[in-house]
């Protein structure tokens, strides 16, 4: 149907004569033909928020409904493509110049690309919605399955010979006369549906060592990452983007520093995945809405990226999806509210936030796929990482409390430690994580039974130090008892040793749990022994002098041979009869 | 009157409207009107035939909301007509601006005829396309050694700087104006985008620049305190097309200097009023991150162009409130900042810039063999660290006595006093960043070698010691360094500045 508009401020149109729209459908709106969404129907009015500049736009132009909502393509060649707000890929539009201009309409997926399909799907069988009919390999190393759409179901008549084919071409057909090809499309604002949802159970691995170890989540978890400007949220997302341990990797940039995307956009084809040796960007999709690109589509960026994730999922995939700053989509969400002229709620955010945040942030999950696949169930599992950016780094603003309310783990980036150089900036004493209980039997099976005791331990010393800070402001470090200053120094030690980890650097940038067990092992160890021998009456200094605390500084950049770490193992073990050395010294 | 926004070919086309409904601060409400469009320009004739410009703000079928940017004073609803001209704001540009002073809309004010226009832009621009960026890199050298040793500036990169009431943030203004070039040789400009500046300041950068003949390369836009407020919305959109003009079309290297963004900042909140808005934190809109970063983001480099725009925003931190909306959004959009200090300026330190909360997050693009100087990265490294030493030193004497200290210590403290003064108080001059590292390396020949870690690397820059100034000799000579100095060092680790390169 084709209306007419009739008023027009900033991101927001609304047209008259649109009887019969939906909520959420798609519009072209005016001449220019800016790609919109309806956001609210009163009678034939339908409002509109558009994705584009509306400069020059004239009440009276067109708005046509496409009659469907927002909707991304699911094929091959998702992964290492690079698209804007609504999956429109950038590399494309860069071909028609170096600035974003309005109105333009580009296909999400190469359509010319052949691919090497190999059917699965037998003729004569019947399928059913998220059956794999076949399977095509994308980049080195991601197999992409070739998924019966949700909803679909029939007995299948054809099928075509292994061979390469473009996305569009049919690769199977129905009895009913329905055609399968690569492609699918899939409403972004809806969940894409599974059989069951499962518990969590195994870890996310980050190789972040205060993540990891101190407070680790599950993959199918969520976790917040809040901070002030300048305490390392974006580098501490792109680290984890770099080397969580997940099949695929989607990036939302969403409203932030073009500059930073640019980085982005040249560092992670040249990086290694660690795992396969394949480049990074094989098993990775970005999605790019910088700041001054449309408010609108700042807000869509976020349902794109967690689409493309589900997609993956369904695969059987791991999925981690980074969303680098989730308040700059509430923003989004609180400019288009102002426009409507909604009853403001707290800060002039709209009362449905928090209703939008959970529903979002529910998306994540590790859950048993759809259908039948090459082999036993599919399980595949969506991790999301949400940057907040509050503003004043002040952490009782809504979006951060509201997250908060959904979330399972809170890494708080706290501004002194960055002031003080002290990276990742994650705080130790506000963050925490609800994923404890389902991690710690992984942990305790594949790394060492004393896990969760010896991470306890060193939370104990850390929270000790604060208190005793406090008495060192105070009177001042020599008024302590000798073994108060040995718990300062182990847990300086915890801090310069374990804690603080060089995103740059080439061995510590990524720490293997082994690695980080034993690490802690070693710098605990040396706490323990030398408490004894304080209790034996040796002196402080001599057991601080000991040589064996320059090995234990020297662990975090020194490359272990196996997986298991075993010179840092080695290392710890060896700890305590260095320390008795060193008494005696 | 000639104006820059109006595209005066458009007058013969377009019909006049005396329908104005209600005038409401700088908003006209406009009925009955028909074929215009959202942004387009509009002019306003008032009775006594007076012109002033304004801009569609909303537009609905037979209504607009036209803002105008000189204020609406004596305008009124029966005999004030209003012309619709078929475009958004546009401005005229060439190459011919360098040197001229403008007005906040960039009508020339320097009773020079009209600038001779080459093309004319829309004065929004488009965003660039985050494929085609290039990532910023080199240097540019403001002749300061706080920002340039210690917060390098890079070409594309947007570094705002964080002002006081009554700190001199103008004065350092100008001498950026004044000093600021690029090392290796090509055309370098600067545009300069005046908000709500006050005469007395006017006047003040204006016989700066004209006394060093710097006005020759640098394009003025010169919105005052007592001119409309709204208009204020239109100079830093005016002078980032002229800089992008130049940079992309005449391969010039670009400077964008903004001040003061308060000022623009406070406009934007006032027309929201007017429009009735929802306020967001202390009344400021909601949508003004995504304002800003219209702005800031025009920042940049593009792939397969040589020139670049790099912007230098300065603003008032209202009561010094560094989590004031204004520095707070500034702060999540540029990319670092330079924080000036009431400490230091009492102290008689000019410029006063306290480095310790000061960051370049793009700095390690600009530095190095080849940009800078191989041993800029390390020195810089050791400044800090001593100087955030001997900063936590101060603390301890406040409690102490400096009486308690070791010798080390005390040579922290004399170091933090003369980074202060010899360093960061370098006064009116301007510096190389060659002269800045010599300073550096001097101060640093003032601490014992043995704890110059982070330069270790390059200890041939290190300067031969002037006899009679170095009493205590090497190291060692307390036997080792004292376990407070470990400890207050220890925080900063070497190469963790490197760390924050990105944020």
């Amino acid at each position: 149907m084709e209306g007419t508009i009739s008023r027009i401020t900033g991101p927001v149109v609304v047209a008259a004569g649109m009887m019969g729209a939906r909520m959420y459908d798609v519009v072209k709106v005016g001449s220019l033909g800016l790609m919109g969404e309806v956001i609210r129907l009163e009678g034939d009015m339908a409002t509109v928020q558009v994705y584009e500049d509306t400069s020059g736009l004239a009440p009276g132009e067109p708005v046509l409904s496409t009659g469907a909502p927002l909707t991304v393509e699911l094929g091959p060649g998702l992964l290492s493509s690079i698209y804007d707000g609504v999956q429109r890929p950038l590399p494309v539009i860069a071909e028609t110049g170096d600035f974003i201009t309005r109105g333009t309409s580009v296909s999400a997926l190469d359509r010319d690309r052949l691919w090497s399909f190999s059917p699965v799907a037998a003729e004569g069988a019947e399928i059913h919605g998220g059956d794999v009919i076949g399977t095509v390999p994308e980049g080195q190393t991601v197999v992409h399955q070739i998924m019966v759409p949700p909803g679909v179901t029939g007995v299948v008549k054809t099928v075509v010979l292994p061979g390469d084919y473009r996305i569009d071409d049919c690769l199977a057909t129905l009895e009913d006369g329905t055609e399968l090809t690569m492609v699918q499309r899939w409403p972004v604002r809806i969940g894409r549906p599974y059989a069951r949802k499962l518990d969590p159970g195994e870890p996310f691995l980050t190789g972040m060592r205060i993540l990891d170890t101190f407070f680790p989540i599950a993959r199918g978890g969520n976790a917040i990452i809040p901070g002030g400007f300048g305490t390392g949220k974006t580098v501490t997302q792109q680290s984890l983007a770099k080397w969580a341990d997940v099949d695929i990797i989607v990036y939302v940039g969403c409203g932030e520093r073009g500059n930073e995307m640019t980085e982005v956009l040249e560092e992670f084809p040249s990086l290694e995945d660690p795992r396969t040796g394949a480049p990074l960007m094989d098993r990775t999709v970005l999605v790019a809405n910088t700041s001054n690109m449309p408010v609108a589509a700042r807000e869509a960026s976020i349902y794109v990226g967690v689409t493309l994730a589900e997609y993956y999922r369904d695969m059987g995939y791991n999925v981690a999806m980074m969303a680098d700053s989730t308040s700059r989509w509430g923003e989004a969400l609180r400019e288009v509210s102002g426009r409507l002229e909604e009853m403001p709620g707290e800060e002039g955010y709209p009362a449905y936030l928090a209703t939008r945040l959970a529903s979002f942030y529910e998306r994540s999950g590790r859950v048993e796929a759809l259908g039948n696949g090459t082999g036993d169930t599919r399980v595949g599992s969506v991790t999301m990482v949400g940057a907040v950016s509050p503003p004043g780094g002040d952490m009782s603003e809504p979006m951060t409390q509201n997250s908060l309310r959904v979330s399972g783990a809170f890494w708080a980036l706290d501004t002194s430690l960055a002031h003080r150089r002290h990276f990742p900036a994650i705080s130790w004493l506000s963050s925490y994580t609800l994923y404890l209980a389902q991690v710690a039997p992984w942990y305790e099976e594949h790394v060492s039974k004393e896990w969760s005791s010896l991470r306890e331990q060193a939370m104990k010393l850390l929270q000790k130090e604060t208190e005793l800070q406090e008495i060192v402001q105070l009177v001042g470090p020599d008024a302590l008892p000798e073994s108060e200053k040995l718990v300062l120094e182990a847990t300086r030690m915890l801090r310069e040793d374990f804690l603080q980890q060089f995103a740059f650097d080439e061995v510590d940038s990524h720490c293997a749990p082994a690695k980080q067990f034993w690490m802690l092992k070693a710098i605990l160890s040396y706490y323990d022994a030398a408490a004894e021998s304080l209790l034996r009456g040796a002196e402080l200094q001599l057991l601080l002098d000991s040589p064996v605390r320059e090995e234990i500084t020297a662990m975090k950049t020194r490359q272990c041979s196996t997986e298991d770490a075993d010179e840092i193992r080695e290392l710890a073990l060896r700890v305590p009869e260095e320390v008795k050395k060193a008494e005696v010294a | 009157m000639a104006n820059e926004l109006l595209n005066d070919g458009a007058q013969l086309l377009t019909t006049e409207y005396r329908t104005i409904d209600s005038v409401a601060g700088p908003l006209l409400f406009v009925s009955g009107v028909e074929g215009a469009s959202y942004n387009e320009m509009v002019a306003v004739t008032l009775a006594d035939g007076t012109k002033r410009t304004g801009q569609i703000l909303e537009i609905s079928q037979g209504a607009a909301v036209v803002q105008v940017f000189e204020g609406t004073s004596g305008i009124d609803v029966d005999r004030t007509s209003v012309r619709f001209l078929g475009e958004v704001a546009r401005i005229g540009v060439s190459e011919e601006m360098l040197g001229r002073v403008l007005d906040g809309a960039g009508r020339p004010i320097d009773g020079r005829p009209p600038v001779r226009e080459e093309v004319r832009l829309d004065i929004n621009g488009s965003p660039i396309n985050p494929f085609s960026r290039e990532k910023p890199a080199d240097f540019i050298e403001t002749g300061i050694s706080a920002i340039d040793l210690l917060n390098t500036l890079v070409r594309g990169q947007k570094l705002p700087v964080f002002s006081g009431s009554g700190l001199p943030a103008n004065e350092l203004t100008a001498q950026i104006v004044r000093q600021s070039r690029v090392t290796t040789g090509e055309q370098f400009a600067v545009v300069f985008g005046a908000m709500g500046i006050t005469h007395r300041e006017a006047s003040y950068f204006m016989s700066q620049f004209e006394s060093t003949g710097a006005l020759e390369r640098v394009v003025f836009f010169l919105n005052l305190a007592d001119d409309p407020t709204v208009e204020r919305l239109l100079t830093p959109r005016c002078a980032l097309t002229v800089a992008e003009y130049l940079a992309y079309e005449k391969d010039m290297q670009v400077l964008v200097v903004l001040s003061d963004m308060t000022n623009y900042c406070e406009a934007l909140r006032e027309v929201s009023t007017a429009r009735e808005e929802v306020p967001g934190r202390r009344g400021y809109p909601g949508y003004m991150y995504t304002d800003l970063s219209s702005l800031y983001e025009r920042a940049g480099r593009i792939k397969g162009r040589v020139g670049s725009v790099t912007q230098i925003p300065i603003l008032t931190m209202p009561d010094d409130d560094i989590t004031h909306p204004i520095p707070d959004l500034t702060g999540y959009i540029t990319e670092g900042q330079i924080v000036l200090s009431r400490h230091l300026h009492r102290r008689g330190v000019f410029p006063p810039i306290d480095v310790l909360p000061c960051l370049s997050r793009l700095m390690n693009l600009g530095i190095g063999e080849g940009k800078t100087r191989e041993d800029h990265r390390a020195v810089a490294n050791q400044l800090y660290a001593a100087y955030a030493q001997g900063r936590d030193l101060r603390r301890l004497v406040a409690i102490v006595g400096e009486e308690a200290l070791s010798d080390i210590d005390r040579r922290y403290l004399r170091f933090a006093d003369e980074f202060e003064n010899r360093i960061v108080g370098q006064g009116d001059e301007g510096r190389t960043i060659e002269e800045s590292l010599t300073i550096a390396w001097e101060m640093l020949a003032g601490l014992p070698p043995g704890e110059l870690k982070r330069v270790r690397d390059f200890m041939s820059y290190l300067p031969e010691p002037e006899a009679g100034i170095e009493p205590e000799g090497a190291d060692g000579d307390h036997g080792g360094p004292a376990p407070v100095v470990e400890r207050g060092g220890g925080i900063v680790l070497e190469g963790d500045i490197d760390a924050i390169a990105v944020g």
